[in-house]
């Protein structure tokens, strides 16, 4: 289509300042943009590019301190930069709706959904309570959540991640606004889920010819459902047009490295595995009971189910699932974290779930985790390398030589040995994993168990951490289970996947055979909702360097 | 460093700090600017202050010197105020942590005795503890601490909940590292710091419960305490109410204080909580 | 309902502590020097060991303490407090009697501190940083530094001896013998002070509590998703903030309780009020044992009414906690 529609949004020069003290002078510099109706704009961009700001600018809920610095907002042939505080909250809501990233926190915790809902109506109309609640069930209705009548007096926390995103949704799209701004809304949520709701986006877009202005930082969401996309970075924007074009024949560097970044759902051709098993996992079965008073009426979870699982010499073992799905679970219950209800854990001859704690603590050099959180993995008050030498030291090697012995592993895993004696805090987020990694090394272990270990980091990062273990894996001869809800991921380092749901393993098998013929359902399901499934299959993977 | 600076950025610390270091001069002077016993007779009873070059605060009900008795009397409040909240600390830190790390049935336990002594109301408790072990300066300042453990306990035994299941802390499992390792070398710096700023709030209310006794006659008689004179105050509150007023004075500004000194530290080591 | 019986199982966790409490005093008292029966021979005029060992063996403290234990136990189930030496009456009839005041005064501070606070934390909060903000905050900051016991000897020198609008103690004027509603507004004006007196240091907790969780509240996601759906400031405080900032300081009322039961001990006796506090302070000086535990076991059980009251009323504030979450 190439009939230019009258725009709904332009954005002409916007620029928004930062307080002192920032890493920036402006969060957002000379952004010009226009979004027509019926379309769907993605503004793409890591953390930190800013994108999330300008929506904010846009309808002006800049935080304290953050505030436009020159440019013009048109929207209706108004300039919102220089509309009043009354224009304003006039035309939010009612002219541009907002849908924001975390449903769980965006939503009142102590009013009900209709109550939040109706809101919208009683601010902005002067319908009656009766009107007002038919107009709430019916919305509830276009956004296909379960029993509309019983959710309506329902509170947030009694709803689903996808269920309260489908709420804000419908409380975003009440007014039939012109422009609706969504900033990162499937985020939050399960793979599955976000498939649904982009849907459901898309669909209602469609339906009521709104236009979308979608903040992300997934490509593959802005292959399943940009028409156009705009490419942020450090709050410049950098390359803008058809979503086919960027996507396809990306222009600026930037753009390409951002696409190059995005893990290919296609598995890498299989590598050579040994037939000798190092870590045996039978009928693991962990159980948790919360609540109840004198042992009645407690809540019962059952996380693992009876997984069985091997992991072959130098291979690297993914294990894949939602949130609930157990797999962090089972993780922990192999290093003794938590302790098994039942099965064994056998590494080397050894059984790790029936151990006693002296023995785990002594055998613990065997088998190393890295974490996820970056930030929260390291204790804050410690030097770095001093956290990289604290495993060694504890089993007896003398202080020096483990000191040393961690300078040489920062070199390893590609930081500046003389780093060492910096607090954690100094290093960025990519740079703090490899000092977990380092720190996992440093008792040169048999098994790495990486639990969600990219997951917390930026795309462009998250490749340069997976390049780094793949080739470690290749010095060391680690055998590696990797924990991941992002099948993207498993497809890039994995040689075995095993999908899990509900506690239970569903399918498990070479990487290729389960991406390329998956035989459960649920992997099927998973494996679709992928966004930009294509795209992800298909587009070219520019050798990137390290 | 910085959280150096960042104290002595709020206006409010910087007065509290200089009103600390006024009461603490106070009672570091106090011997050698009234070297005599500030409980012995020192002139005329109720000589109005400013009156009487000599008695620049004036004279109580037998004739003592206020003014000495104010510098004294500082001492006497850092003292059992400190004593005090050391020993709240000390006890509640060790009982919080033990609840917090181990869990289980040893907290069930710990949080039922900290239980019984937040039920009971504090004050009450402190009357018991002195009717029973007698009205000296060393058993009130363990009685105050004594009632005073409960809140830093709790404060401990959260923040120890809350770290026991950060993953630097789990890491440290997987490393191999003993219970006493990991409480003292891991949890327990990282808890440590609200519980040192929660401290200023020990001290302010140990120093108000030491004064409300003396005030009731129930304190070490024998020592120049602000809450004894105030209660002697109260006999010639009709005429002479500057007997009463000028310690209570003394007992505001000091409580004040610690709490700006305690709110600037916290500031200080929090910077997150900007606007608050 | 759910509520009820969450709160009714808190309640019931609270007997085994109130047990503890009991146990743990009695035991403590044993330490005192010199017993109930010393404080009655003391008040008697003296006597002699003969008499002195007849009244113990009356009143059962020559047995062991395990077994004055059991029995004081058995008989507090059945509320038999025992018998006071120094007022000649049932332990349980003299707190009776001096319960009133202190509840009175004890509901008056609490809802002046209470509504008061949060009136000045929600205009400190609405305008941070700004002079009422810092005004509001730094009277907060006085306020809790400042002893009660010698705010109210200032405010009865003020008010009873300079400005003469209100009486200097007592509960009420024995000689008006007025009934109604002259009688109501007499106790009312021998209450006015102590209840200021009182009320003084929660209110600047109170004050700082609400603010502080009223920046919280207001820095939270849902309130910028009711800005972005165009309400006002003052409908997004009312609507939105106000019941989300309210639940930490109900949460304070319970556990402020105690606390502020023996603050009363000390306002009740610089305005010379009969009520329980100053029963307590009576039977320290007086050494009469039997009714300071009495007093002890009532303290609790009020602290743990009002605890229980508290998880009620939080219940029904926070639709979360009633679905187990």
């Amino acid at each position: 289509m190439t009939e230019t529609k009258p725009a709904v949004l332009t954005l002409d020069r916007l620029s928004v300042r930062l307080p002192g003290g920032a890493d920036r002078a402006h969060a957002v510099r000379d952004a010009s943009l226009t979004i027509a109706a019926d379309e769907i704009l993605c503004v793409v961009g890591e953390s930190g590019s800013g994108k999330s700001i300008m929506a904010n600018a846009v309808m002006q809920l800049l935080p304290g301190g953050v505030a436009l610095d020159g440019g013009r907002v048109l929207f209706e042939g108004r300039d919102l930069a220089q509309a009043s505080a009354a224009e304003m909250r006039s035309v939010r809501g009612a002219g541009i709706a907002m849908v924001f990233q975390e449903p769980m926190t965006a939503l009142n915790p102590l009013r009900s959904i209709g109550d939040q809902i109706g809101e919208m109506f009683r601010i902005h109309t002067r319908l009656s309570k009766q009107e007002i609640r038919a107009k709430v069930l019916a919305l509830l209705e276009d956004v296909r959540i379960p029993d509309p009548p019983r959710t309506v007096d329902a509170y947030p926390h009694e709803l689903s991640g996808g269920q309260r995103q489908r709420a804000m949704i419908a409380m975003a799209l009440a007014l039939d606004p012109k422009l609706l701004i969504a900033d990162e809304p499937t985020t939050a949520l399960d793979v599955t889920t976000q498939a649904q709701i982009l849907t459901l986006i898309r669909e209602l877009q469609h339906r009521r010819n709104t236009a979308v202005l979608f903040i992300t930082h997934d490509f593959g969401v802005v292959a399943e459902i940009a028409d156009r996309v705009a490419v942020m970075q450090r709050g410049i924007i950098v390359e803008q047009g058809a979503a086919d074009d960027v996507l396809h024949h990306p222009q600026h560097p930037y753009t390409r490295q951002l696409i190059a970044a995005v893990p290919p759902l296609t598995a890498p051709p299989p590598r050579p595995i040994s037939t000798e098993t190092i870590l045996d996992i039978a009928d693991v079965t962990k159980t948790f009971r919360t609540g109840g008073f004198l042992g009645r009426g407690a809540r019962v979870t059952h996380a693992v189910k009876s997984v069985s699982l091997k992991l072959p010499r130098g291979a690297t073992l993914g294990i894949v699932g939602e949130s609930g799905s157990g797999k962090s679970t089972l993780a922990r219950c192999i290093i003794r974290l938590l302790d098994p209800d039942g099965g064994s854990i056998l590494l080397e001859g050894r059984d790790w779930a029936t151990m006693p704690r002296e023995q785990v603590r002594r055998e613990t050099r065997h088998m190393q985790m890295v974490f996820q959180d970056p930030f929260a993995s390291l204790n804050p008050r410690h030097k770095a390398e001093e956290l990289v030498a604290q495993g060694p030291i504890i089993h007896g090697t003398p202080r020096a030589q483990a000191i040393r012995e961690a300078r040489e592993l920062f070199a390893l895993v590609g930081l500046d040995p003389a780093s060492g004696d910096r607090l954690p805090h100094e290093f960025s987020g990519g740079q703090r994993q490899r000092i977990g990694l380092a720190r996992a090394l440093a008792l040169k272990p048999d098994v790495l168990i990486a639990d969600e270990a990219v997951s917390a980091l930026d795309v462009s990062v998250q490749a340069q951490v997976l390049k780094l273990l793949a080739n470690l894996r290749e010095r060391l001869g680690l055998s590696i289970v990797f924990i991941t809800h992002d099948l993207r991921v498993a497809a890039q380092i994995c040689d075995l996947v095993a999908v899990m749901k509900d506690g239970e393993v569903v399918e498990h098998g070479p990487a290729g055979e389960v991406f390329n013929a998956p035989q459960h359902p649920y992997t099927q399901a998973l494996l679709a909702s992928i966004p930009g499934g294509d795209f992800a299959r298909s587009h070219p993977v520019e050798p990137v360097e390290a | 460093m910085d959280a150096i600076k960042r104290y002595f950025r709020s206006p409010a610390a910087i007065v509290g700090l200089i009103l600390l270091l006024l009461v603490i001069g106070m009672a570091i002077s106090a011997g050698w600017l009234y070297p005599r016993d500030p409980l012995s007779l020192a002139g005329r009873p109720l000589i109005w202050p400013f009156s009487n070059p000599r008695f620049l605060l004036g004279t109580d009900n037998s004739g003592r010197d206020i003014a000495a008795q104010i510098f004294h009397g500082a001492r006497i409040a850092l003292l059992i105020g400190g004593a005090a909240t050391a020993i709240a600390v000390l006890i509640g830190v060790l009982i919080g942590a033990f609840a917090g790390y181990f869990g289980g049935w040893i907290d069930t336990v710990l949080m039922r005795i900290t239980e019984a002594f937040q039920i009971l109301p504090n004050f009450v408790l402190l009357l018991v503890l002195v009717a029973v072990f007698g009205s000296t300066l060393t058993t009130v300042t363990i009685a105050v601490g004594i009632v005073s453990w409960p809140a830093p306990a709790r404060l401990t035994r959260a923040e120890f909940l809350s770290l026991r299941n950060r993953e630097f802390v789990q890491a440290g499992r997987t490393l191999g590292m003993k219970d006493l390792q990991l409480i003292l070398g891991e949890i327990l710096p990282n808890a440590l710091p609200p519980v040192i700023v929660y401290a200023s709030v020990v001290m302010a209310v140990a120093i108000l419960l030491e004064s409300a006794l003396a005030f009731l006659r129930l304190s070490d008689p024998n020592v120049a305490s602000w809450g004894n004179l105030i209660g002697l105050g109260r006999d010639v509150l009709r005429v002479q109410w500057y007997v009463a007023a000028i310690p209570g004075l003394a007992i505001l500004i000091t409580v004040l204080a610690v709490s700006l000194v305690g709110q600037g530290l916290n500031d200080a080591l929090n910077p997150r909580l900007k606007g608050r | 309902m759910r509520i009820l019986s969450l709160a009714g199982r808190r309640l019931a966790a609270s007997i085994p502590t109130l047990f503890l409490i009991l146990i743990g005093i009695f035991v403590l008292l044993q330490f005192a020097p010199g017993d109930t029966v010393d404080a009655m021979m003391a008040q008697m005029g003296g006597g002699d060991a003969a008499t002195a060992r007849e009244l113990r063996q009356f009143y059962g403290l020559d047995l062991s303490v395990p077994m004055q234990l059991g029995n004081y136990l058995w008989r507090l189930v059945r509320f038999d407090l025992g018998f006071s030496s120094i007022y000649g009456k049932p332990v349980a009839t003299v707190i009776l009697e001096r319960l009133p005041p202190t509840l009175l005064l004890m509901t008056a501070s609490l809802s002046f501190a209470f509504f008061a606070g949060l009136v000045l934390g929600v205009i400190a909060a609405r305008g941070v940083n700004k002079w009422p903000d810092t005004l509001i905050s730094t009277l907060g900051l006085i306020f809790y530094a400042t002893p009660s016991f010698w705010f109210g000897l200032m405010a009865i020198v003020v008010f009873s001896v300079y400005l003469q609008w209100l009486p200097a103690g007592g509960f009420e004027d024995i000689g008006a013998a007025s009934t109604g509603l002259a009688r109501t507004l007499d106790i009312a004006s021998h209450l006015v002070l102590p209840t200021l007196t009182l009320g003084l240091i929660f209110l600047a907790i109170y004050l700082r509590i609400m603010r502080a969780s009223m920046l919280e509240v207001l820095n939270l996601d849902f309130v910028r998703t009711a800005r972005a759906k165009g309400l006002d400031e003052t409908r997004i405080v009312v609507r939105h903030v106000l019941r989300n900032a309210l639940l930490p300081m109900v949460t304070l009322i319970g556990l402020q309780a105690g606390t502020m039961l023996g603050g009363s001990v000390v306002v009740e006796s610089v305005f010379s009020l009969p009520g329980l506090g100053r029963l307590a302070y009576e039977s320290v000086v007086q050494r009469d044992l039997n009714t300071l535990l009495g007093i002890v076991f009532v303290s609790a059980l009020l602290v743990i009414a009002v605890n229980f009251l508290v998880d009620l009323l939080y219940a029904r504030l926070d639709p979360r906690i009633s679905a187990g979450a």
